[in-house]
């Protein structure tokens, strides 16, 4: 965190003034172990056997908060009997289609229901399912004692308890007094006086079972109680250039503003089929059909009425799985003609560079927009003559030179105005969309053919300001934040927001950040002149709560867990809910309230439910539905890996998505002697991620100015490498040269009875800019989470031998 | 729970505080914590932004995360990254610390500069003057932390003004205005000494035994009558690249005199002797 996020990181060495146990784990010892209490190296790619174990430690010692796992999540739930769990068959969940490589989630649900998930697959789906919402509610069968033995607890329990601190040490290299000092520093630092935190970034992520790696952390932090309460949660270190907002009102294929689903070509042919398999009968998403409506009338005004559906036949339907990698697959197949990137430098910044020149090569014609003329723009420049691909290049507005706000990852937006006029034909992306969506109407202006509407019918009328008719970001604040159709007068937040046309909204979750038509996120009270929990600086959605989930920092009657960590609370005087925050609950709704059989909509969450996202407002140990890879976190190896898997006999994430072609070659799944080592990648302080915004600037590229690969004294030894010399690391993908950084901070690690040594590769070089290198990411395959088709750049097989590497 | 208004690492929000008018005669300085140092060069870069310094060379210099190596002249902070190996039951640890011009009490190149060109300021920190230098390069030679140096193209010496420009229109120098950790701390020398000990006394409760003071009193340091700009260490100045008796050549100038005076007198009772001799 230090690493890549050290101006947030300031709050974690505040805490650490404070009293605060900070542990660090990660293979490397970094910025962020200097000044850490504990440090944890650990084998890249272990963190679900690591994580599972301490699952395992704390319901063995009896550390779990009974009240707050009893009430607030759904250990109680009893599962259906033909649940079949990773013991039972060896490494695969009940449900497994061998044929088509993914799970029937049926088996998996409570017993006697159907439970829609609030998040995931809904919107994050790979093989386009059905959706699966519909008679959803809470769950038919529960055992508060916990005792039945198909009840989540109990599955939770069995399902982990081979995951014991000897197996941690063979499968992670973390000898067991180094967890142990971590399971009870944890432990000891949760409960009703005191709550903990997990931060994670990409080093989590970015795997074959990434998303199952962050479901462990939830599931420890649901049995600590350390989820919506003051101290606690689980913190996704994202935020540089607004990445959280760029998953808000998205770049991504397959959502929509607002976390609302695209719709599907298969499913969600009508928009009642749209709104049935998305609307849930109980929770907040009970309200779907005002957020969908007000995002149709919002992009499609008056055109956009009941009558024909809001318009919904004008959004595209998906046809299947177009995340990146797939994209690039297809584009180096020839199948896609043109392609936009903006603000990426995918040749250096995504995997398989070889493989996303070939891509690059096929199209005929890419836009790139950046600062500088990167390597995306610049690829055709290795071989001039083999490539017909027309590269249009549009410099950009750097953020300075443009209005505009970031979200932060605790989603906090933050105004920035422009300082000054970008230079030359520098724009801002905002100006390019509006003048591209301007030129391409009136391409289509007079056409009366129907697949044109979308286009024609848009609301695309933000005025413009200045000689270059920047359009007025002002403007689109209040369509995002949602206004009354009839007078336009902004509403104040998504409980405004209407299922009947009256109302549009292009993002409900950030409706309220223009509430009486002020910007809310140029908001900047300093920290004295506020409350400690500082709700006058920016603004966070949703409705600007600075804590999600807030109702269970109370306890189920509504009062404080303790004096120490009282955020919210029911004030049985006002009848509502109060506290140092928005609290996170219909305001008026007591502690007692519970929901009639018959009830509908809102009226359904209870008032001892904090989880409102869920259908059945519990927080979710066990996931009944929603995760492609399973119900429960499970380890397994990542895609190529120098061991095999000693808990069951499926090696890796049976659900992986993997790339079998010519051109993407994978290594022996595990033991390949020809790539005896393990290789992670990561980004360093002084650079930005592809080094697009870094590595033109020579006041950080000479802080850094070469590529190098990071080994311990005894690989050095091992290979003959020496420091500051030349290495080459190879994989079956491509061989790269780096300079060489021996150093103790990236310790081999023993385990079962052998040493597995790490190397660790900043990727921030390329070709272009002021400090040059050969690029990291050529080194990694194409495979892939099967959740949200996220890469594998954190744990592979590499080989690293003395000496530059042969030129073609 | 307490209300934390205040960034606790510093006592009073340092960051946020403006510095008052050149008239009221301040003494500045900085208080560099190298405990809650993360390394992140942000200081560095924004010294060299600020001051618009250019760059030192883009070279891999295979020590640490390092590839600034020292301070110079067009590099006025410079992070140190020191790989600590294990010693018996301690841990491995990388200590970090920001480096910088120590503004000295006595200091050598203000004595050894024979234009005038370097002056102490109305805040009691050591300036060098651009348009004065002629780039003889005694203070070069005589600095005994190796800071100030001369810019190859202009010939020029050069190094930290602490920020004259800023603190003249009250300020807080780039550096510890851009540190995220508040590792480097501007304010009143006298603040900052007590903020210091302060910290000491608190870092030898929680156990960090080895935490003292480099630099913070003319006490501590005769050499330089104590610095401007001190450092919280956790091992001996040599570890951080520091010298662990800095003097300035004057303290030694009496004694430079009396050995060259004694000197002479032997190598005249010398003469004298050899030539009575030879009668």
């Amino acid at each position: 965190m230090a690493e890549c996020h050290p101006v947030g990181f300031q709050w974690v060495m505040e805490a650490k003034a404070r009293g605060a146990t900070i542990i660090h784990v990660d293979p490397r010892f970094t910025r962020t172990s200097a000044v850490a209490d504990i440090h944890v190296p650990l084998r890249a790619g272990s963190d679900i056997a690591f994580l599972g174990g301490i699952v395992n430690y704390i319901i063995e010692n009896d550390r779990w908060f009974r009240d707050y796992v009893v009430h607030y999540t759904n250990a109680p739930a009893v599962l259906r009997e033909d649940f079949r769990d990773t013991e039972d068959l060896d490494g695969l969940f009940s449900g497994w289609d061998r044929e088509n490589q993914t799970y029937d989630a049926t088996s998996w649900a409570y017993e006697g229901t159907d439970v829609a998930a609030a998040a995931g697959q809904r919107e994050e789906f790979t093989t386009e399912p059905d959706s699966s919402r519909g008679t959803a509610g809470a769950p038919v069968h529960l055992d508060p004692t916990l005792e039945h033995p198909r009840c989540v607890f109990q599955v939770l329990k069995r399902h982990y308890s081979r995951y014991t601190p000897e197996l941690v040490e063979d499968v992670c290299g973390v000898p067991r007094q180094q967890f142990f000092a971590v399971a009870e520093a944890l432990c000891d630092n949760s409960g009703r006086d005191r709550t903990s935190a997990f931060c994670y970034a990409v080093g989590w992520t970015q795997h074959t079972i990434g998303v199952q790696y962050i479901r462990t952390a939830a599931i420890i932090q649901l049995l600590l109680g350390n989820i919506g309460r003051p101290g606690g949660g689980i913190l996704a270190l994202r935020g540089h250039a607004t990445i959280q907002g760029s998953t808000d009102v998205p770049t991504l294929y397959n959502i929509l503003p607002g976390y609302l689903p695209m719709p599907k070509a298969k499913s969600d042919a009508t928009f009642s089929e749209y709104l049935r398999n998305n609307e849930s009968n109980s929770g907040w998403w009970c309200e779907f059909p005002k957020y969908a409506i007000s995002l149709l009338k919002a992009w499609w005004g008056d055109n956009a009425s009941a009558e024909n559906d809001w318009c919904y036949d004008h959004l595209p339907r998906l046809t299947g799985d177009h995340s990146h990698m797939v994209t690039v697959g297809d584009m180096a197949d020839g199948k896609l003609t043109g392609y936009f990137v903006m603000g990426e430098n995918p040749v250096v910044g995504s995997m398989h560079g070889q493989l996303q020149k070939k891509g690059l090569r096929e199209l005929e014609w890419l836009v790139v927009r950046d600062f500088s003329l990167i390597e995306t723009a610049e690829f055709w420049q290795d071989d001039p003559s083999a490539v017909s691909t027309e590269v249009f290049f549009f410099p950009a507005a750097t953020h300075t030179e443009k209005d505009g706000t970031y979200t932060n990852t605790q989603r906090l937006l933050q105004f920035h105005p422009k300082a000054v006029e970008p230079q030359g034909d520098c724009r801002s992306e905002l100006w390019f969309m509006f003048h591209l969506g301007r030129r391409l109407r009136a391409l289509y202006l007079g056409s009366t053919e129907e697949k044109d509407a979308p286009l024609l019918e848009l609301t695309w009328d933000y005025s413009t300001i200045g000689e270059h008719e920047e359009p007025d970001v002002f403007e689109i604040m209040k369509e995002i934040n949602g206004y009354r159709v009839v007078d336009g007068i902004p509403v104040g937040g998504f409980t405004d927001l209407e299922a009947d046309g009256s109302t549009a909204c292009g993002c409900w979750i950030y409706s309220g950040c223009n509430k009486d038509g002020v910007n809310w996120a140029a908001n900047r009270t300093p920290a004295s002149e506020q409350t400690w929990v500082a709700p006058e600086w920016g603004w966070s959605w949703p409705s600007n709560r600075r804590l999600m989930y807030n109702r269970a920092s109370a306890d189920p009657d509504g009062k404080p867990w303790s004096e120490r960590k009282a955020y919210v609370w029911w004030d049985e005087e006002q009848g509502k809910w109060t506290g140092h925050d928005v609290p996170d609950f219909i305001a008026d709704r007591p502690p007692s309230y519970r929901p009639a059989d018959d009830a509908e909509g809102i009226d359904t969450i209870g008032g001892d439910m904090p989880f409102i996202m869920q259908a059945d407002g519990r927080g979710w140990i066990y996931a009944p539905t929603g995760v492609l890879d399973g119900p429960l976190p499970t380890h397994y190896e990542p895609q190529e890996s120098p061991l095999d898997n000693p808990l069951y006999r499926q090696q890796r994430n049976p659900a992986r998505m993997e790339w079998r072609r010519d051109d993407n070659p994978y290594h022996r799944p595990f033991g390949d002697p020809e790539y005896p080592y393990v290789v992670t990648t990561y980004r360093l302080t002084e650079h930005h991620t592809a080094g697009g915004m870094s590595r033109w600037l020579p006041w950080l590229s000479e802080l850094q100015p070469e590529l190098f690969c990071e080994v311990s004294p005894e690989l050095a030894a091992e290979r003959g490498l020496r420091n500051g010399d030349w290495a080459t690391v190879s994989t079956a993908r491509a061989s790269i040269e780096t300079r060489v950084l021996v150093t103790s901070r990236i310790p081999p690690l023993r385990l079962r009875k052998r040493t597995i040594h790490q190397i660790g590769l900043p990727y921030h070089w390329s070709s272009r800019g002021l400090v040059k290198g050969d690029t990291v990411n050529e080194l990694i395959s194409f495979v892939a989470d099967p959740n949200v088709s996220i890469q594998e750049s954190k744990a592979l097989t590499a080989d690293i031998r003395p000496g530059r590497r042969a030129r073609p | 729970m307490t209300a934390v208004h205040n960034n606790c690492l510093c006592g009073s929000n340092a960051r946020n505080e403006r510095v008052r008018t050149a008239q009221t005669q301040r003494k500045v300085g900085f208080f560099t914590d190298t405990t809650v140092c993360i390394g992140c060069k942000a200081c560095e870069v924004a010294c060299k932004q600020w001051n618009q310094l250019p760059d030192d060379g883009l070279l891999f210099s295979g020590m640490s995360y390092d590839n600034t190596v020292h301070l110079g002249a067009s590099t006025w902070r410079h992070v140190a990254f020191v790989e600590r190996p294990m010693v018996e039951n301690t841990k491995f640890s990388w200590l970090l610390m920001s480096d910088v011009c120590k503004h000295c009490r006595t200091a050598a190149c203000l004595d050894a500069c024979p234009t005038g060109s370097i002056i102490r300021t109305e805040f009691d920190t050591v300036f060098v003057q651009p348009d004065i230098c002629n780039g003889c390069g005694y203070c070069v030679s005589a600095c005994p932390f190796g800071v100030i140096d001369r810019r190859e193209d202009d010939g020029r010496a050069w190094k930290c003004t602490l920020c004259y420009d800023r603190l003249d229109a009250g300020m807080t120098p780039a550096c510890a205005k851009a540190c995220p950790t508040e590792s480097i701390q501007f304010g009143d020398i006298d603040e900052l000494r007590a903020r210091a000990a302060d910290r000491v006394r608190e870092l030898h409760q929680a156990g960090v035994t080895d935490a003292y003071l480099y630099g913070d009193s003319r006490e501590a340091q005769p050499g330089t009558d104590g610095l401007n700009a001190f450092f919280l260490l956790l091992d001996r100045p040599e570890v951080y690249n520091l010298p662990p008796h800095p003097v300035a050549p004057r303290k030694t100038i009496a004694r430079s005199w009396r050995s060259m005076a004694a000197a002479s007198v032997a190598l005249a009772v010398t003469a004298v002797v050899s030539v009575l001799g030879r009668k």
